[in-house]
């Protein structure tokens, strides 16, 4: 079996690496990158704990091979905060205690993103819908759609020009 | 090891070409939100995936001549930004929103719903009540197929060795018609149907039903087509006794399984009152197109 050579981007800086040709990006990510933010829940892609985004899209990496993501851009968990500042929803999901173990919170802050980067005013059966694919064992959900919707809030106020208040 | 080979090739011809040198091994890998499972779990065995999403014409959605042109191996959430698509055709549009989850509609293709032949693909009743087809290249060339030919089975297609669907062919609906798509699942998300139901409906100026498809998922071994459904709607105003005719119908054509998601009772039931309203919804949609 022939291991192939990669070259993508992820988080905004080239990476490169051999993989077989039947390895996940899940499994790449995580035992050969060392980014193991991003978690494996069932590999059947009914969890939702592997969201990554790719080419701006959230996908579960457990169900995408490494080797498809050759020219790709790549988006993980670790690359939501720029050196130092926390994203809004994740500076919310600390303030609303919107997790508890944590393990569904990467894969639930990347979706969460996404649904953001699209719909910057989302209702809240927008919002539940979106993340349907996220499970969380822990927290029932509710601080979770209050956190993203608390953010949502918050970005579209800070998003406002100056003197659109009255 | 789930497979021994992965290719991506740029062209239809290529692929086709791999998996005839494959003989019977290979496997056209689109989403892979089937098939990467069915590779973990055993239930498939794979020595060569042949990657289709580099093939431009497989993964992008044109509207020219009337005719809507969907890649096979596009994902179902580009269908639902296609604004033309969703003005045209809600029901299958809906239908494609409602497979898995938002992580699997980026991911998921129309031709891998429709291979994988589950009985509760949600977007293929959806396609049919549009009377779609689908282009099939092989190694003897490229043929056009209505897609209902290609289901034949749970899990099994038509396709010869060697064939993939490149790509969706959609009309653009007649004057004063629409679809609507509704399916019942155990949960309120992410859930395989018990029932999935499929309308087409057509109009005349007084509001009179001119044409209708109606066809049903998870009720039959294959997608389930509802003749008599038709029959009770062409030539007369959708009411509500029209409606229960159309629900029985669908009741009459029902043939579902007992298992955990339903039982033969439920399902039977459940399909009488998504068709019954699923025509309503395509009723109403057609009438807002004046």
């Amino acid at each position: 079996m022939a291991m192939r050579h990669v070259s993508t981007t992820i988080n905004s800086e080239p990476a490169e690496f051999l993989c077989e040709p039947g390895a996940t990006l899940l499994e790449v990510l995580r035992d050969q990158l060392g980014l193991t933010g991003t978690k494996e829940g069932c590999s059947t892609g009914d969890c939702g704990a592997c969201s990554v985004l790719l080419d701006g899209r959230v996908i579960c990496s457990c169900l995408v091979l490494a080797a498809e993501v050759e020219g790709a851009v790549v988006e993980t968990i670790e690359g939501l905060a720029p050196a130092g500042t926390l994203h809004p929803l994740q500076q919310q999901f600390l303030v609303d205690a919107a997790l508890q173990c944590g393990i569904c919170t990467p894969g639930i802050l990347i979706a969460a993103k996404a649904l953001l980067d699209r719909n910057p005013n989302p209702s809240e059966t927008e919002v539940r819908f979106w993340l349907a694919g996220n499970l969380c064992r822990c927290t029932g959900y509710d601080k979770i759609v209050r956190a993203v919707m608390q953010t949502a809030a918050e970005m579209a106020q800070h998003a406002e020009p100056e003197g659109a208040r009255p | 090891m789930r497979a021994a080979n992965y290719e991506a090739p740029r062209s239809v011809e290529d692929a086709v070409a791999l998996l005839v040198t494959s003989q019977g091994r290979g496997h056209v890998f689109a989403g892979g939100t089937d098939l990467l499972v069915s590779l973990q779990n055993g239930r498939v065995e794979a020595e060569l995936l042949v990657d289709v999403k580099r093939i431009e014409r497989m993964m992008r959605i044109e509207h020219t001549d009337g005719v809507f042109r969907i890649g096979a191996a596009m994902c179902a959430a580009r269908l639902a930004e296609h604004a033309e698509l969703q003005s045209a055709w809600p029901g299958i549009v809906e239908a494609a929103e409602l497979i898995g989850s938002t992580q699997i509609q980026g991911r998921a293709s129309l031709g891998g719903n429709l291979c994988n032949a589950s009985p509760a693909a949600d977007s293929v009743p959806a396609l049919l009540a549009a009377a779609a087809r689908c282009v099939v290249a092989g190694p003897d060339g490229e043929r056009e197929v209505p897609v209902q030919e290609i289901p034949i089975g749970p899990g099994k297609t038509s396709l010869r060795p060697g064939e993939i669907i490149v790509e969706f062919l959609v009309p653009d609906p007649q004057p004063r018609s629409a679809d609507a798509y509704l399916r019942m699942i155990p949960r309120s998300e992410m859930d395989i149907a018990i029932v999935g139901a499929a309308a087409n409906i057509s109009l005349d100026g007084d509001g009179r039903c001119t044409a209708a498809r109606v066809f049903l998922a998870a009720v039959a071994p294959t997608v389930c087509e509802v003749p008599a459904a038709a029959e009770a709607l062409v030539g007369r105003a959708i009411d509500v006794s029209v409606l229960a005719e159309v629900a029985e119908a669908a009741r009459a054509a029902s043939s579902p399984i007992d298992d955990h998601r339903g039982t033969v009772a439920y399902r039977t039931r459940v399909a009488g009152v998504l068709a019954g309203r699923a025509t309503a919804i395509a009723r109403d949609r057609a009438l807002a197109r004046g």
